[in-house]
């Protein structure tokens, strides 16, 4: 799998559920049928890049392992999360760093983060499978969640 | 900007659902080369450019610009693919990529398949519960759809992007803009435009529009917090969580 251009992680190593993520560069429905596209102030930007990893990636305690994902610079400022593992199981995601100014980013940073955080953790707390709307919005939630995933070794 | 896909197989993680797992995945990142805007040799965006017709582009590519269009009429132009002087059908493609996707884990023998694709949910078999995300309150979920067989839920709103969904025709958003519409229908690819278009409706227009439509259900919140829903959404949700406290 770590040779497969595509990236694919296996979230849920449990009996009868598989978990995979991609990350594709498709939009996200909603930009497509307006003039968005003329709009440079919306969302994230797309030159998103990723830093070097932190140095306390892959640390191990009892079968229960932390790693962290790159620090990703948004437009609203670096974002960068750490998963929990337990054997393959992801446990936990812990934001490290979000944007915190004023306004709009905020709003989407905190808006974004506590349901991306839900989404990863597979929505079990409300006996939900998954969750429609407003997810996904953070990039760079998205793509260190992806760095994290790929370095854990999933 | 990268678009999160998740793939939930119940009951059977067998050598056919694995194989089934595998080719949807590949059909995904098909559909990313094939219709993505950000990459320069995507049919999308040769025909963007002008380099390509549609009649020129693959079979795949005149499918979803065929649905463009059907979407299009359906919505008195509510939804459009068509912006800026260009054609852009990628509105329409994820819910139609996950749809297919679905049905491919689901024809392979899979019972109970829910695929996630940025919010936009494709669900066969079940029983499935689908949390819809409160748009005024981060973290929390506003109403909960339930299905135990075909259905798709597909949310539109300001609040994921920004007021970004605007009226096609004035080039600016509503004026009683919502903040999200949720529409269940049994294909993602219908569930996916129809919210847009809803969305870009406005409230009063959109929730005559959906009452009318045949074979989709919607609920939506106002952008005073307040909710309604069509007649025949109680169906598909679980009455215990619908009520909004504020």
């Amino acid at each position: 799998m770590r040779t497969h251009p595509l990236r694919r992680i296996v979230l849920s190593a449990a009996a009868t559920v598989t978990g995979v993520v991609l990350l594709l560069s498709l939009k996200p429905h909603a930009q497509h049928q307006s003039v968005a596209q003329q709009n440079p102030n919306q969302g994230p930007s797309p030159t998103a890049a990723g830093s070097a990893p932190s140095a306390s990636a892959g640390s191990t305690s009892g079968g229960v392992r932390t790693v962290d994902g790159d620090t990703i610079q948004t437009r609203f400022g670096p974002v960068q999360v750490r998963i929990t593992l337990t054997g393959s199981k992801i446990t936990a995601v812990t934001v490290l760093q979000v944007p915190d100014e004023n306004g709009r980013d905020q709003e989407v940073a905190e808006f974004s983060v506590p349901q991306l955080t839900q989404e990863a953790l597979d929505a079990q707390s409300a006996g939900i499978d998954t969750v429609s709307g407003a997810t996904y919005t953070s990039e760079g939630y998205i793509r260190s969640l992806q760095s994290a995933l790929d370095r854990s070794g999933g | 900007m990268g678009t999160v896909f998740s793939f939930d197989v119940r009951g059977d993680t067998g050598p056919r659902t694995r194989t089934a797992l595998a080719a949807a995945t590949a059909w995904l990142h098909h559909v990313d080369e094939e219709f993505s805007p950000y990459r320069t040799g995507s049919q999308v965006s040769r025909l963007a450019r002008g380099e390509l017709t549609p009649d020129e582009c693959s079979a795949e590519v005149r499918e979803v610009l065929r649905l463009c269009a059907d979407a299009e009429w359906l919505s008195g132009g509510w939804f459009s693919a068509r912006y800026a002087g260009g054609i852009d059908p990628t509105g329409l493609v994820k819910g139609w990529a996950v749809e297919r996707a679905a049905a491919m884990l689901h024809s392979a023998g899979a019972p109970a398949v829910c695929v996630n694709g940025g919010g936009d949910v494709q669900l066969h078999g079940g029983p499935w519960r689908v949390g819809v995300a409160d748009p005024l309150r981060p973290g929390a979920v506003v109403t909960v759809v339930e299905a135990r067989h075909t259905l798709a839920v597909a949310t539109s709103g300001p609040a994921e992007r920004g007021c970004h969904i605007l009226d096609p025709h004035t080039g600016a958003p509503p004026a009683d803009a919502l903040a999200s519409v949720t529409v269940v229908a049994r294909g993602l690819t219908d569930a996916d435009a129809w919210a847009t278009a809803a969305c870009a409706m406005g409230a009063d227009r959109a929730r005559g529009w959906l009452e009318d439509l045949p074979g989709a259900e919607a609920f939506a919140v106002t952008s005073e917090g307040g909710t309604w829903q069509t007649s025949g959404f109680a169906r598909t949700h679980s009455g215990a969580n619908t009520a909004r406290e504020r």
